[in-house]
């Protein structure tokens, strides 16, 4: 395994009487891609909370290039370079599409304008450039969801957490993000990703680990991880998916 | 629209020389409002953390510049920046409890009204700052004294703290700054999870808020010649403060303005008319038909539609 990017050990985190996530291991080696799979409420987006910071852990530790980030508030942990788009999607609805990317800009480009300018390259990259003057509340699903990516894109991180962000799309669509995907992380930037379109997963994944109940139930090679009874298990035998 | 805000400014500057005493004195007004709804678009309009406390800070400000100036013969033209001063330290104490803790929508108002009033009792009961009474100031017609002969030297000088308030703001908003305080007001969290030191922004928008708010706390003191708790420091006020950016459109440049020139004729015309018709309060309805107006047919206050107007194109 490369080095380890972000590095989770025995992370918890209980709501009320629900332990959501247990005692949780996760690694993403520099330049990886790592899916995070289970069925829904498995706690995939907790721990997606927990690692950006949004969610403080009950226990447990995480490393991200080597220095502790238990317990940084989000912007800490975006300055630092681990970015996060939200499952539920966040635009800032009456800005335009371009000050949305701007916004995940300046954190490294003070001047608004080389801020414009790093949020215009990421995109034409992604395909939105047409957009950049429109409000983002008047985006189509496809376009919001590119917008996610395009706003964490622009904080320029070395490891992106996506959540769910092909989830609603069509064939096409779902193709051509996966694309994006590839080429984003083809410079460099390992991905964590949360998908339940198991094409996406497969094509993209070096490496999959299964959450079940907040517990790490698998973790493997893509076509290992398909094949293992526990995880088909956890996904048959339960009607949540 | 550049050469036409110059326009605008001319024109203002020249008007006090054909304007009779009581249309300066309305505009004069028109321009203070203007200021405070100003200085309050930065934390309440631009970073969206609807403070209707505000007042307090006036009450601050005019309060330290008259003591000062009363007791210790300090002119009120520093008194001004050392109310100013004291202003900002509350806004920071109200913002640090507001933020720190979390406080949204509607428990941040409730912070910012509780310690408007607590300000207001307070002072009502210390004798030592006039009490439930207040402060009298006598005219003496002295500039130092922040006192004027000729009335329209009160006109230049709201007008002045209007156009500077309003070159802050347009500072402001076209730096990281400003362009961060709007992704807070829209999406706190999501501005967070980009790299937005949240906390630290919204507090800096209250201090510079509450910094120039402090600010006309002065001019509204040795323009009337009088402090009482209930006017400076008294929820009404803090009301006044609030609804001219929301008219015109709170979060943007010139909406302060636009409402102040929009709300503030009418209160003191029908003030005036309803006052003599011996119907006090009654202005208290026509703002509020304004006010609902507003709210129904232009959600975003009155600026936007004004610019798309003027420019065709959306802010
Ligand atoms: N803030 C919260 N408060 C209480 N329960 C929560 C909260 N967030 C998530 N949960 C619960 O935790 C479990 C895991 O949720 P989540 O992490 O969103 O699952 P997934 O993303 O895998 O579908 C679910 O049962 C969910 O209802
Ligand atoms: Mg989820």
């Amino acid at each position: 395994m490369t080095a380890a990017l972000l590095d989770v050990t025995g992370l918890s985190k209980r709501f009320g009487g629900l332990q959501a996530i247990s005692d949780l291991a996760l690694r993403v080696g520099e330049g990886e891609i790592v899916a995070l799979i289970g069925p829904n409420g498995a706690g995939k987006t907790t721990a997606f909370g927990l690692i950006s910071g949004f969610l403080t852990p009950d226990a447990g530790a995480i490393h991200f290039r080597g220095r502790s980030i238990t317990g940084l508030p989000p912007h800490r942990v975006c300055a630092l370079g681990l970015a996060r788009t939200f499952q539920i999607m966040r635009p800032f609805p009456r800005l335009s599409v371009l000050r949305n990317v701007m916004i995940g800009a300046l954190g490294r480009h003070a001047d608004p304008r080389a801020a414009a300018a790093r949020a215009g390259a990421v995109l034409e990259e992604l395909g939105l450039a047409a957009k950049a003057a429109e409000p983002a509340g008047s985006l189509t699903l496809s376009e919001r969801k590119r917008l996610e990516l395009a706003k964490a894109l622009a904080t320029e991180p070395v490891l992106l957490l996506l959540d769910e962000v092909m989830s609603g799309l069509t064939d096409r669509e779902t193709e051509r993000l996966v694309g994006e995907v590839r080429a984003i992380n083809a410079r460099g930037v390992a991905i964590l990703l949360i998908e339940h379109v198991m094409r996406a997963v497969m094509s993209l994944a070096q490496r999959v680990v299964v959450l079940d109940y907040g517990e790490r139930i698998a973790e493997g090679r893509p076509e290992e991880v398909a094949n293992d009874p526990r995880v088909i298990e956890a996904y048959l035998g339960d009607e949540r998916l | 629209m550049r050469w036409l805000g110059a326009l605008a400014v001319l024109v203002l500057l020249a008007l006090p020389a054909v304007l009779g005493s009581y249309a300066t004195t309305i505009l004069i007004l028109v321009f203070f409002y203007g200021f405070l709804g100003q200085a309050w678009n930065i934390v309440g309009g631009y970073a969206g953390q609807l403070s209707v406390g505000h007042a307090a800070f006036v009450g601050i400000g005019g309060y330290t510049a008259a003591m000062l100036s009363l007791e210790w013969g300090i002119t009120p033209w520093i008194g001004m920046f050392v109310g100013g001063a004291l202003a900002a330290v509350l806004g920071a104490v109200i913002g640090y409890l507001g933020f720190r803790f979390g406080l949204r929508g509607f428990y941040f108002v409730l912070l910012t009204v509780a310690f408007a009033e607590i300000c207001r009792i307070a002072v009502s009961n210390v004798d030592a700052v006039g009490g439930a009474l207040g402060l009298y100031i006598t005219f003496t017609g002295d500039p130092r004294q922040f006192q004027f002969q000729d009335g329209r030297v009160y006109y230049y000088i709201a007008l002045a703290l209007m156009l500077a308030a309003t070159g802050v703001v347009a500072l402001l908003e076209r730096r990281r700054f400003g362009i961060y305080l709007a992704a807070i007001r829209e999406d706190e969290s999501a501005a967070e999870a980009l790299g937005v030191d949240t906390f630290k922004y919204k507090m800096l928008a209250m201090v510079v808020s509450s910094f120039l708010t402090g600010l006309g706390g002065t001019f509204y003191a040795f323009y009337l010649f009088s402090l009482q708790p209930n006017a400076m420091f008294g929820i009404p006020l803090s009301v006044e403060i609030i609804l001219r950016p929301i008219v015109g459109g709170a979060g943007t440049l010139l909406g302060p303005i636009l409402g102040s020139f929009m709300l503030t004729p009418l209160g003191e015309l029908s003030r005036l008319y309803f006052g003599q018709g011996g119907h006090h309060g009654l202005h208290l309805v026509a703002y509020g038909v304004l006010l609902i107006a507003v709210v129904l047919f232009l959600p975003q206050g009155a600026y936007p539609y004004l610019r798309r107007f003027f420019v065709g194109s959306r802010p």
